[in-house]
């Protein structure tokens, strides 16, 4: 494998990104929205102004993890197809560069472009709010952007599986879509649908290992259980066992989730 | 039809050699048991209808798609094997309706292109230059015409001073300038030993320019050789013009009368007489006892059209 050409592939991604303004206007989103939550989040209570940071982070997980699966779907799911359908994947092909290397190339590229907004919108408000922040304060937001930026590259990594099984572009904005759909709306009710309706006989025992068949449920558990605040808040405490919550374990669960569809990806577009 | 291997045997070392290969999707054979030697240094023609098996073909040389059958080298290294990206930095490939990246200049697409092929940024601006757009240099690509980004897109074939060239259908959308200019282009890329495989529906345009070619119908290669060694092999009739005045047409008629010639027909100003070829030079002489009675004559050659149809029929 030959750095250099993952390198190459990587940077004009990266750069076709930066040039066309994507990544200014998804940290524009991410700051956006992260001072909104930061200052109103609370409006409902019959209050303004940033309140706790734990409770802004809470209000913060709910939206991320709508909108960053679904920007990271949107950025990678025409990363191959869109090669193939334009026209240009056979010229790129027939340079001395291996399927493996331009996949991972473009993969590096979209993911480091989506890291980039995501640390820099969320990064912008964790200045402006810094003098309000303590040092344990600050640990926590920095873990909630590193999970972030993990969820992102776990949901790209998606969408880069996709683009390769996807024979055009309309379908695989399509998977993209029902993608997004399962994993970040489906999935939970599905569980918690089978939960309910076994009166808590099917699934209790394996319900927590289930949850971490979604990233966006591995990003959700990340959060909530780093927080003193809001754990109880949640209560998810009662079905979800400590040992599984270590942020270490979930954080090697990312980058399965990050790693397991670019394998299969690899091998696909291999055949 | 010729003996395709007698041909090729007749070569030295093959830069490229197909051997037996074969590509089927499911029940359609796209090719089917092509043997081709393509030798250093030849600028070579591959033609054939659409849906031939041509791009099939090159893709193959190319590895871009792995054949059902049969073997094809380029440089001695198989297309599917390990050490193949060695052979890709000594080859050229400009695809058909070539699809380069709107949002770079093309300056820009160049320097992209010599890093994938580890050639040097430095050749990028001369390479620009050769191909004519070394003024556009700085312009987003989305802002070319369609003879621009041919050209663009052979730049780009030309980085890393590869030793092979693929040139898919590399005229579409020139001007005749440029068309000539490009050949011009191909024929240096010949003396510095470049071999050079290319497709082309213009079939005119290419019949004086490739060394050797090859006719291409329906994933087999019907016939292979120079242009003239295709049309003796086809042993398709010359024509004459012989121009004279109406009332020597009959004159003529009587003078090839003892000869085997094929039609003879009377036009307005001259009559068409239609030979084979070992007749030629008999009614050149017979014609000549018309003495100042003829006053012009011209015989035409069959073009490669002529023996394209001829073997693809």
């Amino acid at each position: 494998m030959e750095i250099t050409q993952i390198a190459t592939i990587a940077g004009k991604e990266f750069w076709d990104r930066i040039r066309n303004r994507w990544v200014l206007a998804v940290a524009l989103v991410f700051t956006a929205f992260a001072l909104v939550i930061a200052y109103f989040g609370a409006a409902q209570q019959g209050a303004v102004g940033f309140k706790s940071i734990d409770v802004t982070i809470a209000s913060l997980v709910s939206l991320v993890i709508y909108l960053i699966p679904l920007i990271a779907l949107i950025l990678g799911f025409d990363a191959i197809v869109g090669e193939r359908e334009r026209g240009s994947l056979d010229l790129l092909l027939s340079m001395p560069i291996t399927r493996l290397e331009l996949l991972l190339g473009k993969y590096f590229g979209l993911a480091g472009a989506l890291t980039f907004s995501t640390v820099a919108g969320f990064g912008l408000v964790a200045i402006v709010l810094s003098s309000q922040l303590d040092i344990n304060a600050l640990f926590h937001y920095f873990g909630f952007m590193l999970s972030s930026v993990l969820l992102g590259c776990a949901f790209l990594s998606l969408a880069v599986m996709l683009s390769v099984f996807a024979s055009d572009r309309t379908r695989a904005s399509g998977l993209a879509i029902a993608m997004w759909f399962f994993f970040v709306l489906v999935f939970d009710l599905l569980l918690l649908g089978a939960l309910v309706a076994t009166g808590g006989q099917w699934g209790g025992e394996i319900f927590p290992y289930l949850l971490l068949a979604n990233p966006a449920d591995v990003f959700r558990i990340l959060n909530i259980f780093s927080l003193d605040d809001v754990r109880t808040l949640y209560g998810l405490t009662t079905v979800f066992p400590p040992a599984l919550a270590n942020p270490w374990l979930l954080g090697l669960v990312m980058f399965a989730w990050i790693a397991a569809p670019l394998g299969i990806a690899t091998w696909r577009f291999r055949q | 039809m010729a003996d395709i291997s007698t041909m090729q045997t007749e070569t030295g070392a093959a830069v490229i050699a197909a051997h037996g290969v074969h590509k089927h999707y499911g029940p359609i054979h796209a090719v089917d048991g092509v043997d081709l030697d393509i030798r250093a240094g030849e600028l070579f023609g591959l033609i054939g209808h659409n849906g031939a098996g041509k791009s099939t073909m090159f893709k193959m040389m190319l590895g871009l798609i792995p054949a059902t059958a049969g073997e094809i080298r380029i440089d001695g290294a198989q297309v599917s094997g390990g050490n193949f990206r060695a052979v890709r930095r000594t080859i050229g490939y400009l695809p058909e309706n070539v699809v380069l990246y709107d949002n770079l200049t093309g300056l820009e697409t160049l320097h992209f292109f010599s890093r994938l092929k580890g050639a040097s940024p430095a050749e990028c601006a001369p390479a620009l230059e050769r191909v004519g757009l070394a003024h556009a240099a700085k312009r987003r690509v989305r802002e070319y015409s369609k003879g621009m980004r041919q050209r663009l897109g052979f730049a780009q074939a030309l980085l890393g001073k590869p030793r092979i060239l693929f040139l898919d259908e590399p005229t579409t959308g020139l001007d005749p300038e440029a068309i000539r200019s490009f050949y011009a282009i191909l024929r240096q890329l010949r003396s510095e030993g470049v071999t050079m495989v290319i497709t082309s529906h213009i079939l005119a345009e290419i019949q004086e320019r490739v060394d050797r070619l090859a006719i291409m119908t329906a994933g087999k290669i019907q016939a292979c050789g120079t242009v003239q060694a295709l049309r003796e092999q086809m042993d398709l009739p010359l024509w004459f013009t012989v121009r004279v005045a109406r009332e020597d047409f009959e004159a003529v008629r009587t003078a090839l009368g003892h000869l085997p010639v094929g039609a003879i027909e009377a036009h307005d100003d001259h009559v068409a007489v239609q030979c084979r070829r070992e007749v030629k030079m008999a009614v050149i002489e017979a014609l000549a006892t018309l003495g100042g009675r003829v006053r012009d004559l011209t015989v035409r050659e069959p073009s490669l059209e002529d023996v394209f149809f001829g073997f693809s029929d």
